[in-house]
């Protein structure tokens, strides 16, 4: 099994439901947040086009977060989903160093907190919060193993991006351009 | 043109809009585990050698500022810690690929290593403070403990040979293997930054010592220790030149951009070719005060390691 979320930027309106979402859902402080929208604008006009996307951790296969966690707090558990250990976080920041995209924050209690992919409701069988809020219905979320999830489906018909490949992380959230 | 902005209000405490993660403490503690290295790793090359009565300072003097440094160092770094009730974590396991974790089992055998040595020197060292202290005196059992860590000096300088190295490199491998901070992602910077530390400990040795021979060795080893860092931080400067884009970017931080004057105005200038110069002009025979170039070799050290910190955490992917 190996988790991945799929996004679609074109049916992204920008809205942040997903973050609102996901900060209530997974108790986020105030003035944090595990996801995020982003606006860009590329071109020179007259032709210019403008994207948006959510945006949270891509959960890498290879996870410089991982390897450089000097405790094991970070953690990869079964689907491929990269966890923090809360208790066995020393807050030495070297994970929020080595992430490419800026995906991790020290929660103000002194661990490092990110995105989860809503772990605790994937256990139960159901969809991410800010899959499930989503009101253009541009996220999807599912097994990459089986060929024949809609995640796969998607990422086998439709043109898709990855978040800066360059860094050599293996994201697993996909963007559909 | 690409333009980027965030409209979901990121402004995240420590990373919007770039990271402020590590502060000055972790810069300091970089520096001072340099200088520990740099420090043990003389004491205990010149004690094999058996030079110990050529260079008292190299072997037993200086050697009173590693563990003061390294408790400093490890006091700083678990300050810079947001979780630090949980310390005790980095103990519970050893993770091959996390050089923090290489660094943490490191320290806690080298600190204690430290401490024996200068404690092994202590009474042929400071006599005087032992008069007045009567340590020795008052608890009977330091005897016997001084007398078993003699006698394993020679072990522990064995020990301590590879181990000041692994700390030296350490603290340069720290930020190198972040691939996400292109300025920190280059390999050179566990050399350099090991050259460093050894620079700045021979300049301590320098500055402690009271032999006019000691320091004229100490400054020959100086001398060509400023000249490796200076060949170091070309490749440095280099590898970033032949680097990707994002590497070009952070190389402008130190050439032409907001950090150029203090890198090399205080690094280079001030911090090597300045107190090289000297050292070269004290070689052919005139008379310069050694204390200087070393202290100005020991503050480069310093703020190169402030200056490593600051720019490396501005520095990121850009999607
Ligand atoms: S996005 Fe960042 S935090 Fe998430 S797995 Fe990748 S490197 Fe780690
Ligand atoms: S801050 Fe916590 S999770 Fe991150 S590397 Fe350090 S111990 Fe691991």
């Amino acid at each position: 099994m190996r988790y991945a979320m799929v996004i679609d930027t074109l049916k992204c309106v920008g809205c942040s439901d997903c973050v609102v979402a996901c900060q209530t859902e997974n108790d986020v402080p105030h003035g944090y947040c595990r996801d995020w929208i982003t606006e860009s604008v590329s071109g020179s006009y007259p032709n210019v086009e403008l994207e948006l996307k959510s945006e949270r951790c891509n959960h890498c296969d290879n996870a410089p977060c991982v390897r450089c966690c000097p405790t094991g707090a970070s953690h990869i558990v079964e689907g491929g989903v990269v966890l923090v250990t809360a208790n066995e976080c020393i807050g030495c920041g070297a994970c929020i160093e080595s992430c490419p995209y800026d995906a991790r924050y020290q929660h103000p209690d002194g661990y490092v907190d990110k995105c989860t992919f809503c772990h605790h409701r994937l256990v139960k069988g159901q969809l991410p919060a800010c899959v499930s809020v989503c009101p253009t219905k541009c996220m999807y979320f599912g097994d990459l193993d089986n060929p024949n999830s809609e995640v796969s489906q998607l990422l086998k018909n439709r043109k898709y991006k990855t978040l800066a490949p360059e860094a050599g992380t293996n994201p697993h959230v996909f963007y559909l351009i | 043109m690409q333009e980027e902005l965030f409209t979901s209000g990121r402004h995240i405490p420590n990373i919007d809009p770039s990271l402020q993660i590590w502060h000055w403490p972790i810069a300091l503690y970089l520096f001072l585990g340099g200088l520990a290295a740099g420090i043990l790793f003389f004491a205990a090359l010149f004690y094999i050698l058996g030079k110990e009565k050529e260079y008292p300072s190299a072997v037993k003097i200086a050697t009173t500022i590693p563990p003061i440094a390294l408790s400093l160092g490890l006091l700083a770094l678990v300050y810079d810690l947001t979780h630090p009730l949980y310390t005790w974590q980095l103990y519970t396991t050893f993770r091959i690929e996390s050089p923090m974790s290489w660094g943490a089992w490191v320290l806690l055998i080298v600190t204690p290593l430290s401490f024996l040595w200068t404690f092994s020197f202590y009474r042929e060292s400071f006599s005087n403070i032992e008069s007045k202290l009567n340590l020795f005196k008052r608890l009977k059992f330091l005897n016997t403990f001084e007398k078993f860590v003699i006698t394993n000096r020679k072990y522990i300088a064995y020990a301590l040979i590879p181990l000041s190295i692994i700390l030296g490199v350490y603290t340069g491998i720290l930020l190198s293997a972040f691939n996400a901070r292109p300025l920190w992602n280059n390999a050179i910077l566990g050399p350099l930054f090991l050259t460093s530390g050894l620079s700045t400990g021979a300049a301590t040795i320098i500055l402690l010592s009271k032999s006019i021979k000691e320091r004229h060795l100490f400054g020959k080893i100086d001398l060509g220790l400023i000249i490796i860092e200076l060949a170091l931080i070309i490749h440095m400067i280099m590898g970033y030149y032949a680097g990707s884009q994002v590497q070009l970017e952070a190389m402008e931080l130190l050439v032409g951009g907001e950090f150029t004057l203090m890198f090399f105005g205080f690094v280079v200038l001030l911090g090597l070719l300045v107190p090289a110069l000297l050292e070269l002009i004290e070689l052919t025979g005139y008379k310069v005060p050694v204390i200087v170039p070393a202290i100005m070799v020991i503050i480069g050290g310093l703020i190169f390691r402030f200056i490593m910190i600051e720019a490396g955490q501005l520095t990121r992917y850009l999607y």
